[in-house]
């Protein structure tokens, strides 16, 4: 559990996290969100104990991080921005001095190595050093390092900044393998992946929090909820008819598609669908949009910049 | 294992991966050799002690160590590892103390590959070995007052040239603090107690004061009192500065 209340930091006169609480329980794998500088690293600083709050306070598993830090680092497990590691270990080195540090030894340490080498496929670099692999290479490195005590409190900032589409599957499907009673916070710019692997989304801007909710309900935000777009082979003349239907607020149009909007959530996907039917129109398709993550974000964190 | 064991460990192994530790060996055999046998005059001066061996310690230790410790936070804190460091279950201090004598092994290791000297001089005459082994602890001794400094500057930068520059100026008042050089701009405008203090944290002083072969409570306090005090200053520094 951990229980983040009025934390706030400031460097000078820039205030880069303000009064932001939130708790955080066992099971739930957050997607921490905002745009760049909104405070989602400095915040994940703070939780693990590299930067002092301003004011406000940080407790993980009822440890408070002013008293207790080590407690605290013992059971995280950090990937700070950028994967920083020592260049000039091998990772198998490295993975051997993160794996002392956290006080692995004998049968358990070379087990959990294993495990780890082969859950994020490392196996090919083990003996070179970390400053000759790629980034993609390197961001496993500080991910597997983050993993490898099996914390019960994991914080990633940024874990699939830099690789390409394989491996950020490969990363996602660690991060939803992970046992259910854990606590995850990822932090990325990838909308998609919330909706991937999270089941709680917090969006910050400026420092202050926008939303909290599960990735469904921030997609119910979108105005793309419950709207249907429709392909068209041939654009009909008559498409503004589609705006007479009940619960349609208004349509949208591009090129030979037609976005047609929900109100108040309803679903209209029946009604429109009989509609072409009875119009006799011919589609190459038609389909349900579930909400749009990044309208949504863009929404919200435009409103955050103005306030 | 004790955290401080584990990063001594790393910090040790790390030194011999990238060439540090071999240049610094390689480079300190050679000039104590070059300084003992062509300006300390070995031969001619017909006596079988290593007196000109150890003479010119602190003048190679003045750049050597410098630049040994330069990378010891800079580097830390440029490539974003204090990070990581900093948010693994290690204090600071165990950093700190697991850094220092992983460098601090290294310089030992320096001082006793130059055993050939001591071997030859024993087979040239009959030196005190009672004095050599003490000018060989009090050279070490003074070898980690130096790297305590350097250490401690290079908490203070991020950048490795700044903390070199900084640590050669601060280590080059500690070895001159007894000479006229320092003392007289002090002569004159500070009392005299104050100026026996500044002349008394000379490490040339000591380390000659040891190297006679008195190894003095006095003498090896003050240079595990100074390393202590540097270390410390630099566990500060680096607490305050680790995120920026």
């Amino acid at each position: 559990m951990i229980v983040i209340n009025q934390l706030t930091k400031s460097f000078g006169e820039f205030v880069a996290v303000n009064n932001l609480s939130f708790d955080v329980k066992p099971g739930d794998v957050v997607g921490f969100l905002g745009p760049n500088g909104a405070g989602k690293s400095t915040t994940m600083k703070m939780i693990t104990g590299f930067l002092q709050a301003t004011s406000g306070t940080v407790k993980v598993c009822d440890y408070d991080i002013e008293e207790n830090p080590q407690a605290i680092k013992e059971l995280i497990g950090y990937l700070p921005e950028g994967a920083p590691a020592y260049g000039d270990m091998t990772v198998a080195q490295f993975l051997d001095f993160i794996a002392d540090v956290r006080g692995l030894t004998g049968a358990v340490k070379s087990a959990r190595l294993k495990a780890v080498v082969s859950a994020i496929e490392l196996e090919s670099v083990l003996y070179r050093p970390i400053d000759d692999l790629s980034k993609g290479f390197k961001r496993r490195v500080g991910l597997a390092q983050a993993i490898i005590h099996d914390p019960k409190v994991l914080i990633l900032d940024e874990p699939t900044d830099g690789l390409d589409p394989n491996q950020k599957h490969q990363v996602r499907r660690l991060i939803q393998n992970l046992s259910k009673d854990k606590i995850v916070i990822i932090s990325t710019h990838i909308l998609e992946e919330v909706t991937a692997v999270c089941n709680r989304a917090i969006i910050i801007s400026d420092g202050v929090k926008l939303f909290d909710g599960t990735p469904k309900t921030l997609l119910g935000k979108s105005r793309y909820h419950h709207a249907v777009t429709v392909e068209f082979a041939q654009m009909p003349d008559s498409v503004e008819s589609l705006v007479g239907l009940a619960e349609v607020s208004g349509i949208e149009q591009h090129d030979n598609q037609v976005t047609v909007f929900s109100d108040n959530n309803s679903i209209i996907f029946n009604d429109v669908f009989n509609h072409i039917k009875n119009q006799q129109w011919q589609v190459n398709g038609i389909y349900a949009e579930k909400g749009r993550m990044d309208d949504v974000f863009r929404e919200l964190t435009a409103m955050g910049a103005h306030r | 294992m004790n955290m401080t064991h584990i990063i001594f460990k790393r910090e040790f192994s790390s030194f011999f991966s990238t060439p540090v530790a071999y240049v610094f060996i390689a480079i300190f055999l050679i000039m104590s050799g070059v300084f003992t046998f062509y300006m300390g005059n070995f031969y001619e001066r017909g006596q079988a002690d290593l007196l000109p061996f150890f003479n010119f310690h602190p003048w190679l230790y003045l750049f050597l160590v410098p630049a040994m410790a330069m990378r010891t936070w800079s580097e830390e804190r440029k490539s974003g590892t204090i990070e990581l460091l900093m948010t693994l279950p290690i204090t600071t201090a165990q950093a700190m103390v697991g850094k220092f004598l992983a460098a601090w092994s290294i310089l030992g290791l320096s001082l006793i590959l130059t055993f050939p000297l001591w071997i030859m001089v024993n087979y040239l005459g009959a030196p005190d070995n009672g004095v050599i082994f003490a000018a060989y602890i009090g050279s070490w001794l003074m070898a980690g007052a130096f790297l305590s400094i350097g250490i401690c500057m290079s908490a203070l930068s991020k950048s490795q040239v700044v903390a070199f520059i900084l640590a050669v100026v601060v280590c080059f008042l500690f070895v001159l603090s007894g000479t006229a050089l320092v003392l007289d701009v002090f002569k004159g405008w500070v009392p005299g107690i104050l100026l026996d203090t500044i002349a008394s944290l000379s490490f040339l002083q000591h380390f000659e004061a040891i190297s006679k072969g008195v190894i003095a409570l006095k003498d090896v306090g003050y240079f595990v009192i100074l390393i202590a005090a540097w270390l410390y200053a630099g566990l500060v520094i680096i607490e305050q500065k680790k995120a920026q």
